[in-house]
């Protein structure tokens, strides 16, 4: 008896075991009927965004009604977009059939096969020829279309308007030039113990990011117009890495401590004792939503003395798995959910009901089209923020051109995190000796890839 | 045929152990293996590369400092958390009082999760309100960057480290040095030996085997880190925390290179299958 007791242990053991490493496919519903197909979509609000999640919840419930014979089942992994996670869930079969990539992985996905061709259901997004050229560009590879443009912004300097006036600085008219920065950041750090006048990244990749996006503001380039070799040991370099060096290491005004990963600077931005950073828009709805930042302490202004802007955004792709009915399906949710004006993400007259900040120009998918200008007007009608404070980034933005994150971005931000964690960490660095070294190793990576 | 259904319990026990080793160890090492000849976008049918990924991973900008990094970071983690444990379970050992609650408040890091207690290293070395430069700052002594300068961020991590895994090792020590027979220690007292004399002629003797045991045990682990530059550094500054597991982390999943990613992991397996055979062998050869 006690031996079977055992053996059924093992057994049931084992078969534990079995379940454990096995995985779920996704599967089309598929039950008889071109029309019934079921489909996965990523990005729905966390449980700790109730209000979000509900209104998620009830544009689902009426994209069903809309169109029936489609189920849709909603998935809340948070970020909607991990690196991490994404190959594996793509070949375990657990990628949702619509899900999101930031613009940074664009040029990845697409060259490994890992999106599906949409060509022929672009017409599915009533507003296809509206969403900017440059951007869908982007998504455009040998004449074919991977991805539907979701989100578009250029690079600003955020800054915390309520510090400005503690500073003694005017926060209606924000720096324009980086001597001005480098005044009013002196000025923020002045206040005392704690308090930064510019914070700025150095590590884990977000460190060359942000080189890249001083580099593109000051006019310079990651890479030779080939791409075949590195190109950011210029005077436009140099001069992000001085300053840099200078506001640390002479005026004193930058903390004392590297920041690390995209939430070190959020949070610290949050607490309302940072003065300034690069950041887009979102920075700012990021820092309130997420790192409980005062919404009416932040603007946004025009980067400094613009000379290009590092494009940012993302983009939504079907699963290159996904049947043809359940890629139609999907397309047909990316125009429900995410451009339709009044609909979905462009309600805002609910968006500023459910208490979201509405106001922020952190899209700028639509550029001045047509859907552009009325999503603008229906956003500063229902505007719950201050939109006068984020005006002057507006009229920037419209005047500067965008400017594309090179080949290779992330061995490239690897590579520059370096001169960055340099600069802020060592006070005798030499900005001309790291940017060599950066450049040798850039240059060796990319001959290394071809 | 009786022997067989004696021992069925046994062999289903076996069967399960089989059964998990190959599935959670053995098919991944042998998979790894596979992956590091192929570039693969784990989508569409790999494509055979021979040693591409290799050539790859030695040319990559950060391989020679990832692996400086990590035979310091390796020769400081075994200074500290080979000797430290030691010496702590010869104290442990030698106490008459409150012993079950110093064993216990050893092996209290070891039971907190391994973010918890990377993230509380997090707040001890931030160099503003950090608790070690306000340590510093009541000694009267100037403050540290810590994790914020290249010089200091390897040791930085290499503390961490040693205060998360001393308690096991502590609790191994303790217990060999448990098994020493007491007669050993009263006759080298009788023949007038100091405290010294007795670690060096009895206790050492004693515990070479489980010494040497953990010294390799306790390479393989620390040439592994990972968790430590990957919450606490991001590699940095400079590169100066950058350790061969975190560029693997990095090829895999920053730059969706698995083939570059699987290359590495083999260098490493590979050294540490040297280091292990040699290891062995050396003990081998001591014992006989």
């Amino acid at each position: 008896m006690r031996r079977s007791t055992g053996l059924l242990l093992v057994t049931a053991l084992g078969l534990s075991a079995t379940a454990c490493g096995s995985g779920e496919s996704p599967q089309p519903a598929a039950s008889g009927g071109a029309a019934n197909v079921s489909i996965t979509v990523a990005c729905q609000p966390a449980k700790t965004a109730p209000n979000d999640r509900k209104a998620w919840d009830e544009d689902v419930a009426a994209f069903m009604k809309a169109h029936p014979g489609v189920t849709v089942k909603s998935t809340d992994q948070q970020p909607c977009f991990d690196p991490k996670t994404f190959g594996p869930k793509l070949a375990g079969g657990q990628m949702e059939t619509v899900f999101v990539v930031p613009m940074t992985n664009y040029d990845d996905v697409i060259a490994q096969g890992q999106a599906l061709d949409i060509t022929q259901y672009t017409g599915s997004v009533k507003n296809w020829n509206d969403l900017r050229a440059d951007h869908r560009e982007l998504l455009t590879k040998d004449g074919k279309v991977y991805g539907v443009p979701n989100v578009h912004y250029s690079v600003g300097l955020v800054y915390n308007r309520a510090l400005f006036t503690k500073a003694g600085l005017d926060p209606n008219t924000p720096p324009k030039t980086w001597a001005e920065v480098r005044e009013a950041a002196k000025k923020i750090a002045g206040l005392g113990a704690g308090y930064v006048g510019y914070g700025e990244y150095s590590g884990g990749n977000t460190g060359g990011w942000h080189f890249t996006q001083a580099l593109y503001g000051r006019g310079g380039s990651v890479l030779t117009d080939d791409g075949k070799k590195a190109a950011f040991n210029s005077p436009e370099g140099k001069a992000v890495l001085q300053t840099l060096h200078d506001m640390r290491w002479v005026d004193n005004s930058m903390g004392s401590k590297l920041l690390v990963g995209w939430e070190s600077l959020m949070m610290a931005m949050g607490s309302g004792k940072v003065g300034m950073m690069l950041g887009a828009p979102d920075v700012v709805t990021d820092v309130v939503t997420k790192f409980k930042g005062n919404v009416d302490d932040y603007g946004i202004t025009g980067f400094p003395e613009a000379k290009a802007s590092l494009s940012g955004g993302e983009a939504y792709m079907i699963n290159p798995k996904a049947t043809p009915e359940q890629a139609k399906a999907g397309m047909e949710w990316i125009d429900f959910r995410f451009n339709t004006v009044g609909k979905g993400r462009f309600d805002f007259a609910r968006g500023k009901a459910i208490g979201n900040p509405v106001g922020v120009p952190d899209n700028a998918v639509y550029g001045d089209s047509p859907t552009g200008k009325a999503l603008q007007e229906e956003r500063v009608k229902n505007a719950s923020l201050p939109v006068e404070n984020y005006q002057t980034y507006v009229d920037a933005a419209a005047i500067v051109p965008p400017k594309a994150e090179p080949p290779h971005a992330q061995e490239l931000y690897a590579i520059l995190d370096v001169p960055m964690s340099g600069v802020l960490s060592r006070k005798d660095a030499s900005v001309d000796e790291l940017l060599a070294n950066a450049e040798t190793k850039a240059n060796a990576m990319l001959a290394a890839k071809g | 045929m009786r022997i067989l259904r004696r021992n069925l319990t046994a062999y289903g026990f076996l069967c399960v152990a089989l059964f998990c080793f190959t599935v959670f160890a053995w098919y991944p090492m042998v998979r790894e293996f596979v992956l590091s000849f192929q570039r693969t976008d784990l989508i569409n049918p790999p494509e055979w590369v021979g040693l591409d990924n290799f050539k790859a991973a030695v040319a990559d900008p950060a391989f020679g400092e990832a692996w400086l990094n990590t035979l310091e970071f390796t020769a400081l983690a075994l200074l500290c958390g080979y000797a430290v444990p030691f010496v702590v379970a010869l104290v442990l050992n030698e106490l008459r009082h409150a012993r079950a609650y110093l064993r216990f408040v050893v092996y209290l890091p070891v039971m907190l999760p391994p973010i918890v207690a990377v993230l509380l290293f997090r707040w001890f070395y931030d160099p503003g309100p950090g608790l070690f430069n306000q340590i510093l700052d009541f000694l009267h002594l100037p403050p540290l960057a810590w994790l914020d300068s290249s010089s200091t961020a390897l040791i930085s991590l290499v503390i961490v480290s040693t205060w998360m895994n001393m308690g096991s090792a502590t609790l191994i020590y303790l217990a060999a040095l448990q098994n020493i027979p007491p007669e050993l220690y009263e006759a080298a007292e009788l023949d007038g030996a100091g405290i010294f004399k007795r670690i060096r002629h009895v206790t050492i003797p004693q515990t070479r085997l489980i010494l040497l045991l953990m010294l390799m045990l306790q390479i393989v682990a620390t040439m592994q880190v990972f968790i430590e530059p990957y919450m606490l550094t991001g590699g940095g500054p400079e590169n100066a925390t950058v350790s061969v597991v975190y560029l693997m982390y990095q090829f895999a999943f920053s730059q969706m290179n698995y083939g570059q990613a699987g290359a590495l992991g083999m260098m490493l397996m590979l050294a540490l299958l040297v280091f292990a055979a040699f290891q062995l062998r050396t003990t081998r050869e001591d014992q006989a």
